[in-house]
């Protein structure tokens, strides 16, 4: 934020330390009146410690366990994941797409950073820089090696690209050797990665977990 | 318009970097920053496509360089000035000028869980019936223009199918320019990666693009 272009007013007029830009520009949305300092706490707290990825998780866990639930999340995700409590800003229109063994899937915003808040929370910075916009699309099979992800020749790999107010959730394929763990179990095994797809979830250990 | 957020497909960007254990927020003004957005927001002088188009107004060599809150703040004091909550010389001087007359929050914080939980829904109801149905084939229009558009340059001219149809929902190109919502029907199109990228591309891989109908032509 050093150097702008004039037509750039407002950034210009500002000093360069976004941190101190940001608190002069709350004391003065605060003492206008315009904003209250608790609603931006409470804001803050919100994504910091209560909505998040283990809330995808749970819905992962459920899809597995739930052969019924599956279905309804398939197809209406944003009625089944208000079941389990989740919905509201920046997950109003959810869908859900499922990995199989022949088709992964992979999601990106490529013109801006659009992320499923209410199950994933807020996006981490690889998924809001240019590497991964500008590449998810072109060359989705690179940028999953670069998580440490081979998938087959043979896998197909369907990328969903963001433009609108949809979002999407991966509903990955479930781990082999699982199949006597519960809900919760299942749902400590969910990554935020494997349900955005630049990942699988792993099989556990054996005789761990 | 045909910026430099229009990233798909672009090549230059360098490698993913995932970062372990990474925090929600890197520093305590970025958490600021992202909830003053909202705080703002919720007073309805602008929308999420206004917002979106102000960040992509920031000079290209600029959006490259910043990172993802400082283009939140760069794009939020623009929208306060336009709309005359602040005035630049309350912007330069940190202090309101004169001394204002108090007013009120539109988010008070016991506002903030209702805003997290309810959002505020794009899907409008529909007043005409689909254009297009499922397995349709569609040209995505060459369309170019200087204002905001949610159709990727990387799309425009190529043909994919009706994978879905959505509904109905508020039309960004003209609703970021406060030109009203047109409501449209929007549709998630397949495209094969071969007819987006060429044979370089995966042979059974695809991109899914949420279009509205504004943006297709039967093919």
């Amino acid at each position: 934020m050093k150097k702008h272009t004039p037509h750039h007013d407002g950034a210009q007029r500002l000093p360069s330390d976004p941190a101190l830009q940001v608190m002069a520009l709350e004391s003065l949305l605060v003492e206008k009146g315009l904003v209250e300092q608790e609603a931006l706490d409470a804001l803050v707290d919100t994504y910091e410690r209560r909505v998040g990825p283990r809330n995808g998780a749970k819905v992962v866990a459920k899809a597995w366990s739930d052969p019924a639930y599956k279905a309804r999340l398939l197809d209406d995700c944003t009625a089944a994941i208000a079941e389990l409590g989740f919905g509201g800003l920046q997950g109003e229109h959810m869908i859900a797409v499922e990995n199989t063994p022949t088709v992964h899937n992979l999601v990106v915003c490529t013109l801006c950073s659009c992320y499923p808040y209410p199950i994933l929370g807020l996006p981490p910075v690889w998924y809001k820089s240019p590497a991964y916009r500008s590449r998810a699309v072109i060359d989705p099979r690179g940028v999953l090696r670069e998580f440490g992800l081979e998938l087959s020749a043979h896998t197909q790999i369907c990328v969903w690209d963001s433009t609108a107010e949809l979002r999407y959730l991966v509903l990955p394929q479930r781990p082999a050797a699982t199949e006597a763990m519960g809900e919760e179990q299942l749902a400590s095994l969910v990554t935020r990665d494997a349900m955005i797809g630049v990942a699988l979830v792993a099989v556990p250990q054996a005789g761990g977990a | 318009m045909n910026g430099v957020h229009d990233m798909g497909g672009m090549h230059g960007m360098g490698a993913v970097l995932p970062e372990r254990d990474e925090p929600v927020f890197h520093h305590r003004w970025e958490g600021r920053v992202f909830a003053l957005v909202r705080a703002m927001g919720a007073f309805g002088r602008w929308n999420i496509d206004a917002s979106r188009h102000q960040r992509e107004l920031i000079a290209a060599a600029d959006q490259l360089r910043m990172s993802y809150y400082e283009k939140w703040l760069a794009g939020l004091t623009e929208l306060l000035l336009r709309h005359s909550f602040i005035s630049a010389e309350e912007l330069a001087s940190g202090r309101a000028t004169p001394a204002p007359a108090k007013q009120s929050p539109a988010l008070p914080a016991q506002k903030v869980p209702g805003l997290v939980t309810r959002g505020s829904p794009a899907s409008r109801s529909a007043s005409s019936p689909p254009r297009f149905r499922r397995g349709q084939r569609v040209r995505a229009r060459n369309l170019n223009p200087t204002g905001h558009t949610r159709l990727p340059r990387y799309a425009r001219g190529k043909i994919g199918a009706i994978d879905r149809v959505h509904g109905v929902f508020v039309f960004p190109d003209t609703n970021a320019h406060f030109r009203g919502e047109h409501p449209q029907h929007l549709y998630s199109v397949r495209f094969e990666a071969r007819e987006l990228w060429g044979d370089g591309a995966g042979p059974d891989d695809a991109v899914y693009i949420d279009l509205w109908e504004d943006y297709l032509d039967p093919a």
